[in-house]
């Protein structure tokens, strides 16, 4: 699995990076982006769901 | 207090969001509205005012900044094109506004935001929550061993004003006169000009000297930071911080006030979530997203900029629109069982902060307290009930809180 923030709808919620710190990180404006390429690690795939289902602008896409 | 506008007879063709019944009775009416085939109310009052209650509108407004303009957020009974030509009354024009960014459109808007971004970005919060939680404890321990307490007046109200006043650089001392310049802005809508102009001046000055005190022994806080910065190579105009300065201290305080008032209210009323939330601490914080969507406090306004087809209605230039987010927030194509409060609800895109460009900036921060605001009530008084609904008041305008929130305490530590 892997995810991306979509930089041009990111608005900086940063619900991403509470929820999930281990797949996203948040530069010094706020804005998000994903760790490690966006590869999600095994087990962490819920935690990935968790931060795309609270995402209030839709901006992080998954690729399966 | 004195009323321009009197009581509401019909909501559909004649609401007034300042009414004091629209936030008390919030919930119903928009249901009502919406049962009678109105997802976009009008009113003549304010000069014309809509009201779009679906999170499709909501979200469509807050993209459209071609549309609608930011100049003014806050539905008044003066709409700025009709000053514009009075020195005294007229405010900056867009894309620039009297309190940037918040004021401000496209282009200027991000140049303005972009100053005030890194002071609230999470990195910068996050440490903020030790100096919050010890806030938290002094404020319950005040309160000594009485039976009732006043959750909003002795709690809510005072940590966001604690914050905000010490990131600005702003005596502590002057939190009254902050609540009562917050009350002017976004309560008083509704009240005579000439009362309201009166303390706009006022509060205006205050910031002018506190500002000019800055410049004249600079230390390190937010307003020296904005002295200091710069927006497309200038430094900003003294009008400029003022207005951020206005912004800050506006939205940072009865926002949040509201938000941690909304949250101890459900539990207050709502014994399981408050057992669960008692007994599972680890579960506040995604109660908290909870609370945001189902009680979020924010409304915001724009004006329309040229006359234009929205939905079905013919919307005028200079016409004001509320932004409901609240409203988007239980909105049954949005979220499954809207009207319903659940503490763990997993999918929750709620927009209590905004959608788009104007995502408010003090999200982390009001999060942060919101969070250890109630993990402390509840650490302190495990077990509270709403003493009553006649005692409980709620805030008029387009701010939405308990003002006054008795609860009694039934176990305490």
């Amino acid at each position: 699995m892997r995810v991306r923030v979509d930089s041009s709808k990111c608005q900086g919620h940063n619900r991403c990076y509470a929820l999930a710190p281990e797949l996203f990180d948040v530069d010094d404006l706020g804005n998000a982006f994903e760790l490690n390429d966006g590869v999600v690690p095994a087990g962490l795939e819920d935690k990935a769901r968790l931060a795309i289902a609270n995402c209030p602008e839709f901006a992080i896409i998954i690729e399966e | 207090m004195t009323s321009v506008y009197g009581p509401v007879a019909d909501w559909q063709t004649d609401f007034d969001h300042a009414d004091p019944e629209y936030n008390r009775n919030i919930h119903a009416i928009w249901e009502d509205l919406k049962a009678a085939g109105c997802p976009i109310a009008h009113t003549e009052r304010y000069g014309g005012v809509w009201l779009p209650l679906t999170h499709e509108m909501v979200h469509e407004i807050a993209y459209d900044t071609d549309h609608f303009t930011s100049r003014n957020v806050v539905v008044g009974q003066i709409k700025p094109h009709e000053v514009d030509h009075d020195p005294e009354l007229a405010s900056p024009p867009a894309p620039i506004g009297g309190a940037p960014p918040i004021t401000s459109d496209p282009p200027f808007h991000q140049h303005a935001r972009r100053i005030l971004l890194p002071a609230f970005a999470p990195k910068k919060i996050d440490p903020l929550r030790s100096e919050i939680e010890k806030m938290c404890n002094e404020l319950i321990d005040k309160m000594g061993d009485k039976d009732v307490v006043d959750a909003a007046v002795e709690y809510s109200q005072h940590i966001p004003v604690m914050i905000i006043a010490h990131m600005l650089g702003l005596p502590l001392e002057d939190a009254d006169r902050f609540r009562g310049w917050v009350h002017l802005v976004l309560e008083s809508v509704n009240a005579p000009r000439e009362e309201r102009e009166a303390k706009f001046q006022e509060f205006g000055e205050y910031l002018e000297m506190h500002i000019r005190d800055h410049m004249e022994n600079p230390r390190e806080d937010l307003i020296n930071d904005l002295l200091n910065a710069e927006v497309m190579g200038n430094t900003l105009t003294p009008e400029m911080v003022q207005g951020m300065v206005i912004l800050i201290l506006i939205a940072g305080i009865d926002t949040t006030w509201s938000g941690i008032g909304n949250s101890i209210w459900h539990l207050a009323t709502n014994a399981v979530d408050r057992r669960r939330l008692a007994e599972n601490p680890d579960m506040i914080p995604m109660a908290v997203e909870e609370f945001l969507r189902a009680y979020a406090p924010v409304t915001m306004a724009r004006l329309v900029t040229e006359d234009h087809e929205f939905h079905g209605v013919q919307m005028k230039q200079h016409d004001w629109v509320l932004l409901p987010f609240p409203a988007a927030n239980r909105d049954p194509e949005q979220f499954e069982n809207p009207a319903e409060v659940v503490i763990d609800r997993e999918v929750n895109r709620h927009s209590a902060f905004g959608l788009g460009i104007h995502r408010c900036i003090g999200s982390n921060l009001a999060r942060l307290e919101m969070n250890v605001a109630v993990k402390v009530f509840l650490e302190r008084f495990p077990d509270f009930e709403l003493v009553t609904d006649e005692e409980t008041v709620w805030s008029t305008g387009q701010v939405r809180g308990p003002r006054r929130l008795p609860v009694r305490v039934l176990s305490r530590h």
